[in-house]
């Protein structure tokens, strides 16, 4: 058994070894790693951008004055760093965008998985993905130049809406939303198994139990992480909050007809003028800055563990 | 699972034993009727046993992590030879077959231990190139999975992209397509793509594209579990010409493929530990014929008698 | 006494074949589906009508003064205005985060599914790192760009630092669809490939890359449209001024597109808004156009394995 021919065997052997070298396969290795790296880089390099400026931020304002403080005024005479106000402005109009995207996405996406025959859906689903392509600055200028005139028109009377508002800003980032939420909310649905639906049709459900009762509760989560992404997309959008939200942000307000500056028209807005590099001022930007890249990256953090649950259930 | 009509197995038995006392030494007839002419052929083709091994497996053990998917299985793989391996499902054959070219390398997660040699050199040694064990050892999966591309280029592919030194590169694509027994079917459409052709004709430009690197060994993992009974035969015949050349190793469910193709067949189970875990184990391995007649195991004798599994 | 009740609870049972005829109206339902297509009807109304509106507003403006004109400050000079600096500046910062962009993640994607173990906890925090920065929002990219790039490294405001600060803002888009793409070529191929004795990256580069060229490029078409469409980041990055010249080199000042239309809206005069529908106009045929194609490439060429 063990006497193979020994000159050829023991050649055919050898060759086995590693004397080939491959130094295409190595490099590209490297190559590969190195680009992999430049995503941590970037992560690293938002930290170190944020950071180092907020702390020279809070050296001069405590953690705690900006955090629970109700005045933000730093370009009065009378300084004050108190992030609620910003705060608040945000959530106004996250909050505005969600009451229009949330019913009006998922009711189309329920329309589309459920209802629509294979030729719409071919037809709509395309175009609704791009539409979440508008780029954001559009809809900042559809909301101050088409949007709010037409508000002021057909408001009923009383205390009429600001030029800038929260009210407008938040519809039209409403809008903006739409498509996002109808989309990832549809892919979530339509990967609903036919069984699961068969099921329950043939225990005679209509087709509105089996929407509601089946197939939206099987796609819950990818249905949540669809709007938890709306939500940090709201928090983080910038033009639209800019153009037609509001500059202003001295107090809280939750009033939706003011107009108030998000954090995000906040930094806009300081960072294009004309603030000294190395101010209180300046540094506050990025304090703000910093406090957004923590909400967006808790808001992250729920949607991957809500998107990887439902790819768990279903593939 | 291939439906090829066979005698019945309590038919075998006796069948075999004639052949054996006539031809003492020879594992290699074939008690299947339909393709006996070329059992015999064959038998006249070359040496009907060859006992000089190119593989030796001793106290290989395949993990997937913590898991241990087959222990301790010893047995040698012997030149210009086919060698069936049987068993039920999970019993570790496809495992053990996959350790034989590193293929278990690509499983993260997956582990060698005992040692395989080709040629007295140990696959798992350090300095073992998995690429260069590859080129010698090929290999012929379960499902046909030719290459998105023409059947040319599926064929080419090898010989490009192990660095072969090609005089005339058509000529190596139609030496290996007639080897395959395929070049008359596709030698007018060699632009055509390979997902084109039926499923044999797939599996055979599979063959066609592994010998086509010139490897001493080719395994294959139940190479007919997803064709049709002609299309099996036609393979089966194939087997026997290219173990003219080639030293085979086919993993096989269907019991009476392995009887029908085979020299040597090792026959694995799963046994069940105290945790209710699962191991695949080698129960016996000898000459086909012999593992058929007069099986040394119960098990075997279960399981080839349809007792079990 | 019991006979009568299971007939008036089971009515259906007694003629059975007359009641599957009589269809039950069930109001319900039908307010149901009427409400969910209204949903559909108001999300594609509204948006249709927003875009007619744009294009109604800019008409006036569509003609080739847009392409051949420079923006001005000057209200007096907005009738011989256009955007030429912002569109030449915006094909410049496009082409280059192509040439940055694309390379960077499409490699990435082949790292992560081609060559790392994801048991590997370095791998998994460089996914979760990956799907983490494809949520941050537009503007912290660019203040990474403000401190870092413009500051640190010294780039300055130029065009180099745009590019830069737009390809690390799309990157996990072109990455996660890459992967996808690269996922979805059957184990089978990568098998087959080294089974034949081929190196890892001559499977890589031979087999699954070729089969996964529409997928990545609809993810990176995607990408590039977004970040033509992109404004945030340049407002940081100090690019909100009247630039009356192309750029001519890396180190060269810009305008781009979305960044000249918030310029322009920024403005009282109506004449700027006229003149920033019509630019709007002018985005909008570049953004929509190349998702198009993405979406046509995905559709027509996906393999069906």
């Amino acid at each position: 058994m063990t006497t193979s021919t020994p000159s050829a065997g023991s050649a055919a052997g050898n060759a086995l070894r590693r004397g080939r070298r491959r130094p295409v396969d190595s490099t590209v290795k490297v190559l590969l790693v190195a680009a992999a790296l430049v995503s941590i880089a970037t992560t690293v390099g938002i930290v170190i951008a944020l950071v180092q400026p907020a702390i020279g931020f809070f050296q001069q304002v405590s953690i705690v004055e900006f955090l629970t403080g109700t005045s933000w005024t730093p370009t009065f005479a009378q300084k004050a760093y108190g992030v609620l106000p910003l705060v608040a402005a945000t959530v106004v109009v996250t909050v505005i965008a969600l009451l229009i995207a949330v019913p009006i996405g998922l009711g189309s996406a329920i329309y589309l998985s459920e209802y629509a025959n294979r030729r719409t859906r071919k037809v709509l689903k395309p175009i609704i993905e791009l539409l979440a392509g508008v780029p954001t600055v559009v809809y900042g200028f559809v909301a101050l130049f088409a949007l709010n005139p037409l508000l002021q028109d057909i408001w009923p009377g009383g205390r009429k809406p600001a030029f800038q508002n929260l009210l407008i800003a938040g519809i039209a980032m409403g809008i903006m939303i739409v498509p996002t939420i109808a989309s990832i909310s549809e892919d979530s649905m339509s990967s609903v198994p036919r069984s699961l639906r068969e099921g329950a049709y043939a225990l005679a459900s209509t087709k509105m139990q089996v929407s509601t009762r089946v197939v939206v509760p099987a796609a819950i989560s990818g249905i949540v992480a669809a709007v938890v992404l709306g939500i940090s997309r709201a928090v983080g959008e910038t033009m639209i909050v800019t153009i037609a939200g509001g500059l202003v942000s001295d107090k809280v307000t939750f009033d939706p007809l003011e107009g108030a500056a998000t954090m995000t028209a906040f930094i806009a807005n300081v960072s294009s003028g004309d603030i000294p590099v190395g101010s209180l001022d300046y540094d506050s930007v990025f304090a703000v800055g910093a406090l957004l890249f923590l909400i967006t990256f808790a808001l992250n953090a729920v949607s991957i563990r809500m998107v990887r649950r439902f790819r768990e259930v279903y593939e | 699972m291939s439906t090829v009509t066979y005698e019945p197995l309590h038919r075998r038995p006796q069948h075999q034993s004639e052949v054996t006392t006539v031809n003492h030494s020879s594992t290699t007839s074939r008690p299947a009727v339909s393709i006996s002419a070329i059992a015999d052929t064959q038998t006249a083709g070359h040496q009907a046993t060859s006992t000089v091994p190119v593989m030796e497996l001793s106290g290989v053990s395949v993990y997937y992590g913590a898991y241990e998917a087959v222990r301790d299985t010893s047995m040698p793989i012997q030149r210009k030879q086919i060698t069936a391996m049987i068993g039920p499902s999970g019993c570790g054959k496809s495992t053990i077959l996959r350790s034989l070219n590193r293929m278990n390398d690509l499983i993260p997660g997956a582990r060698v231990t005992g040692s395989v040699t080709y040629h007295g050199q140990d696959l798992y040694a350090k300095d073992v190139d998995p690429i260069e064990v590859r080129r010698r050892i090929g290999m012929v999966f379960q499902k046909p999975n030719p290459f998105p591309k023409s059947i040319y280029d599926n064929v080419a592919y090898g010989p490009r992209v192990t660095g072969m030194k090609v005089d005339n590169m058509d000529d190596l694509v139609e030496k290996a397509l007639r080897d395959a027994a395929l070049w008359d079917e596709v030698k007018d459409k060699l632009k055509t793509s390979g997902l084109a052709l039926s499923g044999g004709q797939q599996q055979r430009l599979c063959i066609a594209r592994t010998i086509a690197v010139k490897p001493e060994i080719i395994l294959m993992d139940e190479p007919c579990s997803a064709l049709d009974p002609i299309a099996t035969a036609k393979i089966e015949d194939l087997m026997f010409e290219l173990a003219n050349d080639y030293t085979i190793v086919i993993v096989t469910h269907n019991m009476q493929q392995a009887a029908r193709v085979s020299h040597y067949t090792a026959f694995f189970t799963a046994e069940v530990d105290q945790e209710q875990e699962r191991h695949g184990r080698l129960v016996e391995f000898s000459q086909t014929g012999k593992l058929f007649t007069n099986p040394a195991d119960k098990r075997t004798e279960d399981y080839i008698t349809g007792r079990f599994g | 006494m019991s006979a009568p009740t299971i007939t008036t609870t089971r009515p259906e049972h007694s003629a059975p074949g007359s009641a599957l005829t009589q269809r039950r109206s069930r109001p319900g339902e039908l307010a149901f589906r009427l409400a969910m297509q209204a949903c559909l009807l108001i999300a594609f109304g509204v948006l249709t009508a927003l875009l007619a509106w744009v294009l109604v507003k800019g008409w006036n403006r569509l003609d080739s003064r847009l392409w051949t004109e420079m923006p001005t400050g000057l209200v007096s000079r907005l009738d011989t205005a256009g955007v030429q600096s912002a569109l030449v500046g915006t094909l410049w910062i496009i082409s280059l985060v192509a040439v940055i962009c694309l390379p960077i993640g499409i490699f990435s994607a082949i790292y992560l599914e081609e060559y790392a173990d994801s048991n590997r906890w370095y791998n998994r925090l460089l996914e979760l790192n990956i799907q983490n920065l494809a949520g941050v929002p537009s503007i912290i990219f660019g203040i990474l760009g403000l401190g870092i790039i413009a500051r640190t490294l010294g780039l300055g405001f130029t065009v180099i630092t745009a590019a830069i600060v737009l390809s690390l803002l799309v990157l996990p888009v072109v990455i996660i669809a890459t992967r996808e793409a690269i996922r979805a070529v059957p184990q089978s191929i990568r098998q087959a490939s080294y089974a034949l004795g081929a190196t890892k990256w001559q499977t890589v580069s031979r087999q699954v890359l070729p089969s996964a060229v529409p997928g990545i490029a609809t993810g990176s078409i995607l990408a590039l449209s977004r970040a033509i469409g992109e404004a945030a980041p340049l407002i940081v990055l100090g690019a909100v001024t009247f630039i009356t010249f192309n750029p001519d080199g890396l180190d060269s000042r810009y305008t781009a597109l979305p960044i000249q239309i918030y310029t322009f809206i920024t403005r009282s005069q109506a004449e700027y808004a006229e003149l920033a529908a019509g630019a709007i106009v002018l985005l909008l045929a570049i953004v929509l156009a190349m998702n198009s194609i993405a979406i046509f490439v995905r559709n027509r060429f996906e393999k069906r394995w």
